[in-house]
């Protein structure tokens, strides 16, 4: 049975986590806001520039002249995974779930015989995957999202890549990272980024939109475009931008998933600090009163023995 | 009022412009531009310069892109720039001090942008 003391101390240190948690939980929620309007700020970009290669794709004059970003290298022996995570841990399952994901992809890569080579994102990827596969870990990347995220990281990132691309020193390129959907719920997303695939079902979607908004007055189908200069230059220096804001999405989603992730940790967090409290009080209150109780009986067995 | 197109012109980190114009100058790579409503859809690349916007045959508003995609159609026109901001909001010094450093450091994309930059603001086409 520990002593009144002990228990007071255990109060005041569990309320003085709680005052912590709840603080983390209102930067997060406010941070998470942030996140959202900068996610939401960026896609009309994502979205024309997706539009754009659709069309151009389409009306390349010959598939074998698309250049290697579009059409893979031919061969899938070498793969480049992106594994994004966030620098700071404490929000819940965020970066487990991400790096649970890249194990398994790399795994399979492994077991087909595959060479991988790992790019992290996010001071947290590497810490968890640094025991079991150190040596695929090509290079690091920290310390991105402060003060903000800014297009410009995600361009560097995309540099990067492009130029090992060109190096040759990997055939296909995806991304892990976390899909905001809520501030409850992130859904653990691998993308291809090379060959550049549009994820098949919403680019569907996105192109017949297009068509349907575009081809009311122009009342023809995409493949219309004129181009200036030619298709093949115009995709040469499409590509790399839109690795680069491919890129810059799946940051950008991680971040909004991250604050989401670590709003609801918190919040649990602040709510079994509350409840613990309140077993924590009850338990003093009992013995406080089972201390006065004994005093009582001493003293009055006293009084009796006179 | 005469007839308009959609003019839109987009950042990577968000949507910088969209309005109606009756006409706007694009810096495309082969040349400049002049989109007017029912253009024939295009898509083009973009050079480091000055989009003009067009308001009653005067320049109503100039806006310094960082290279890019222009894409049109009969009644849209999407400006896709990494970097863009209005020609007026240009510090000439600060440019100038860039362009030094980008010339130091032999990146000869910035020194394209940095001149095109100085270029726009000595003498700015379209009147």
């Amino acid at each position: 049975m520990p002593s009144l003391k002990d228990l007071r101390v255990r109060i005041n240190s569990v309320k003085s986590t709680r005052k912590i948690t709840s603080a983390m939980k209102m930067v997060a929620a406010a941070k998470l806001r942030r996140a959202q309007e900068q996610a939401e700020a960026a896609r009309p970009f994502a979205e024309r520039m997706e539009r754009m290669l659709a069309s151009l794709a389409g009306a390349l004059s010959s598939p074998t002249d698309a250049p290697a970003m579009l059409a893979g290298t031919g061969s899938d022996r070498v793969q480049l995974l992106i594994v994004a995570t966030a620098d700071r841990g404490l929000c819940g399952a965020f970066n487990s779930s991400i790096v649970r994901e890249a194990r398994r992809q790399i795994r399979a890569l492994l077991a087909d015989g595959k060479t991988v080579k790992i790019l992290c994102v996010g001071r947290k990827g590497r810490d968890l995957l640094r025991r079991e596969f150190g040596s695929m870990i090509v290079d690091t990347i920290t310390d991105f999202a402060r003060p903000r995220l800014s297009y410009d990281t995600a361009a560097r990132i995309a540099e990067r890549v492009s130029a090992m691309f060109f190096a040759g020193e990997f055939d296909v390129a995806k991304i892990v990272y976390n899909r905001f959907r809520s501030a409850i719920t992130q859904i653990v997303t691998v993308q291809q980024l090379i060959p550049f695939s549009p994820p098949a079902a919403a680019a569907g979607g996105q192109a017949a939109g297009g068509q349907a908004t575009g081809g009311q007055a122009s009342g023809g189908p995409q493949a219309l475009y004129e181009y200036e200069p030619d298709e093949e230059q115009i995709l040469d220096g499409l590509l790399p931008r839109n690795l680069a804001v491919q890129i810059y999405r799946a940051l950008l989603e991680n971040n909004a998933s991250e604050h989401g992730a670590r709003m609801t940790a918190m919040d649990n967090a602040t709510r079994n600090a509350s409840d613990m409290i309140g077993k924590l009080t009850l338990v003093y209150n009992r013995s406080r009163q089972a201390a006065i109780t004994k005093e009582l009986i001493e003293i009055i067995s006293g009084a009796e023995a006179l | 009022m005469a007839e308009t197109i959609d003019f839109e012109l987009v950042s990577p980190e968000r949507l910088l412009f969209a309005k109606p114009v009756e006409m706007v100058v694009v810096p495309g790579t082969e040349g400049d531009l002049g989109i007017l409503p029912r253009h024939a859809p295009l898509i083009a690349t973009v050079r480091p310069g000055v989009i003009a916007i067009f308001a009653g045959g005067k320049v109503t508003e100039r806006i310094f892109v960082a290279g890019g995609f222009a894409e049109v159609t009969g009644e849209r026109c999407t400006v896709l720039a990494e970097r863009a901001m209005p020609l007026a909001d240009i510090d000439r010094a600060a440019v100038e001090r860039q362009l030094k450093e980008d010339r130091e450091a032999a990146d000869t994309a910035a020194v394209e942008v940095g001149e095109a930059m100085l270029a726009a603001l000595d003498n700015p086409s379209y009147h």
